[in-house]
């Protein structure tokens, strides 16, 4: 029995006609084939989210980042008081990486008033112009003006700084998106500085993880012992329905209820949230940050309790009810693997019980990753395995599951429609 | 006996004995938890837990800056180092996340408090 109203249509799903109903495959999921047609058709081409502003607070602030998926690393830097500026790493002579330390593929970040290469001295100023060439009388008719680093498109929407690798790119970022970003503008992202990131290799595929975080089906199975029992088998047989979907393009988001913040019983929560006041639904006392935007909760639900946006292709958002923000990224490494972020971003805490109260939501954001991680890995090698089971069901609440796996093959298709259609190479 | 290295405010200083559960950093605090058995995680969340609402108290009064006092860090660090064992000891009954096996989910950036 529907616990929230579905679109007129009966579904969700069916509310989207071009997604279908049918049985899934992960055959985008297993091959290295098909990662290198993802890596030049959609990582080499759309914009992707690489950090936030504040990560770059003065003139000279950078950080590199490694794009695996797009076979290069750049280098993003505040290069004037309201301008980011992104390079690809390389040193115009001789290819050296540029911007690196210790480890040549490790990220890494700073603040600098040029860069120069660790090889032979050349140096660029901030926005990527060629000062300097060590013994530069030795080259031949070397004009410095021809040598500047190769730039990467780069632009900001709401304080994320999103770089585009494709040189021929015309969509700006704003535009990319869409009604979704919009609907979104003006959320305080920028209060939200007191940051946790972590970081985890997984051995599974990118879109595993994004299916295994854009739905919550699984929810009250596999985190079931995270709850007090009586909760537990409460949550079992209610399941788990979202207020909303909405796909637009090729983002999504989903409202989900969130009654946990604070819980209506306390004897639904383990001891520690009832005195710490908080736990996966963040800290229950949380700040005012005024309206909200549109996207979030759309509907005003009164059960809402989280907002979810998938960005394609690899950027997510959480908005939670107690004003507080997560963000994951998926970068994939190969078919079969791939580089997990998690951020949580809260306003700073005014005292010491707050930071107290901020501290067990993410730790519990880490039991719950820690789970759903390795979960992951026993269905690639499933998924990889050669049974005869090519195809999956998917549920109306797995709609951005099937979303995002149809999103991946239109990008996969068009672009070998175009590629095709190119005169072959000399 | 309080070990005297780890300084808390007076009120808790008989806590000094779990003083090694005073760690800075997320990651420091659950490696020492999948390193614990289940009676040490038990033992310090048994001598801690009982006194959680006091230290609560304690440190809502202590705003959270770059002055704050060592002592009520101390404490603030042991509090968190509660919130890493409170999932052992109130859910799980092993130090490690159930089904989780090799993975890891490692904290690269955190306040420095």
């Amino acid at each position: 029995m529907a616990h929230f109203a579905k679109p007129a249509e009966g579904s969700w799903t069916e509310h989207y006609p071009w997604l279908g109903t049918a049985p899934t495959s992960y055959a985008d999921s297993t091959s290295p084939e098909y990662y290198e047609l993802e890596r030049k058709a959609i990582f080499g081409r759309t914009w992707l989210n690489v950090g936030r502003v504040e990560q770059l607070p003065k003139l000279g602030s950078y950080f590199t980042r490694e794009i695996d998926a797009a076979g290069t690393s750049i280098v993003v830097v505040r290069s004037s008081a309201d301008e980011f500026t992104a390079f690809h790493n390389l040193c115009r002579h001789r290819g050296n990486k540029l911007v690196w330390n210790d480890y040549p593929g490790e990220e890494t970040s700073g603040v600098c008033r040029q860069f120069t290469c660790k090889y032979h001295g050349w140096r660029y100023a901030l926005d990527g112009e060629l000062t300097f060439v060590q013994q530069e009388s030795e080259f031949f008719d070397l004009d410095k003006s021809d040598y500047p680093l190769a730039t990467v498109q780069c632009e900001v929407w709401e304080g994320f700084v999103f770089v585009n690798l494709d040189a021929t790119n015309t969509t700006p970022l704003k535009e990319f998106m869409g009604e979704t970003g919009a609907s979104l503008a003006g959320y305080p992202f920028g209060e939200m500085t007191q940051v946790h990131r972590y970081r985890a290799e997984v051995g599974s595929n990118w879109k595993l993880f994004i299916d295994a975080f854009t739905e919550f089906y699984h929810a009250p199975v596999l985190h079931v012992r995270q709850a007090v029992s009586d909760e537990a088998s409460k949550l079992q047989e209610y399941g788990y329905e979202a207020l909303a979907y909405k796909l637009s393009g090729p983002h999504g988001q989903v409202s989900s209820w969130g009654g946990m913040s604070p819980p209506k019983d306390l004897n639904m929560v383990k001891p520690i949230e009832r005195v710490l006041r908080s736990g996966l639904f963040g800290p229950w006392d949380g700040p005012d940050i005024g309206d909200l935007p549109p996207g979030v909760n759309p509907a005003r639900h009164k059960a809402w309790g989280i907002e979810s946006f998938l960005f394609f292709p690899n950027f997510m958002i959480l908005i939670w009810k107690p004003n507080w923000v997560l963000t994951y990224h998926y970068w994939p490494t190969s078919h079969n693997t791939h580089i997990f972020e998690g951020a949580c971003y809260f306003v700073p805490p005014k005292n010491g019980r707050e930071r107290l109260a901020q501290e067990l939501a993410v730790v519990t954001f880490k039991e719950y990753a820690l789970q759903d991680g390795n979960t992951l890995e026993a269905t690639q090698t499933m998924i990889e395995s050669r049974t005869p089971v090519t195809t999956f069901p998917l549920n109306d609440q797995e709609i951005m599951i099937r979303h995002l796996h149809h999103t991946v093959d239109a990008y996969v298709q068009e672009f070998q429609q175009r590629t095709a259609t190119l005169p072959a190479p000399a | 006996m309080p070990d005297p290295s780890v300084s808390l405010p007076p009120a808790f200083a008989d806590l000094a004995p779990f003083g090694d559960w005073v760690l800075p950093t997320e990651r420091e605090r659950y490696d020492k938890r999948v390193a614990s058995s289940m009676d040490e995680l038990q033992a310090f969340y048994d001598a801690l837990f009982p006194r959680l609402e006091e230290a609560v108290a304690y440190l809502e009064q202590v705003p959270y800056d770059d002055d704050m006092p060592t002592d009520a860090i101390n404490l603030l660090w042991m509090c968190c180092s509660l919130c890493t064992v409170s999932f052992p000891v109130e859910a799980w009954r092993q130090p490690r996340v159930p089904d989780s096996g090799a993975a890891t989910f490692n904290a690269v950036f955190e306040p420095a408090i």
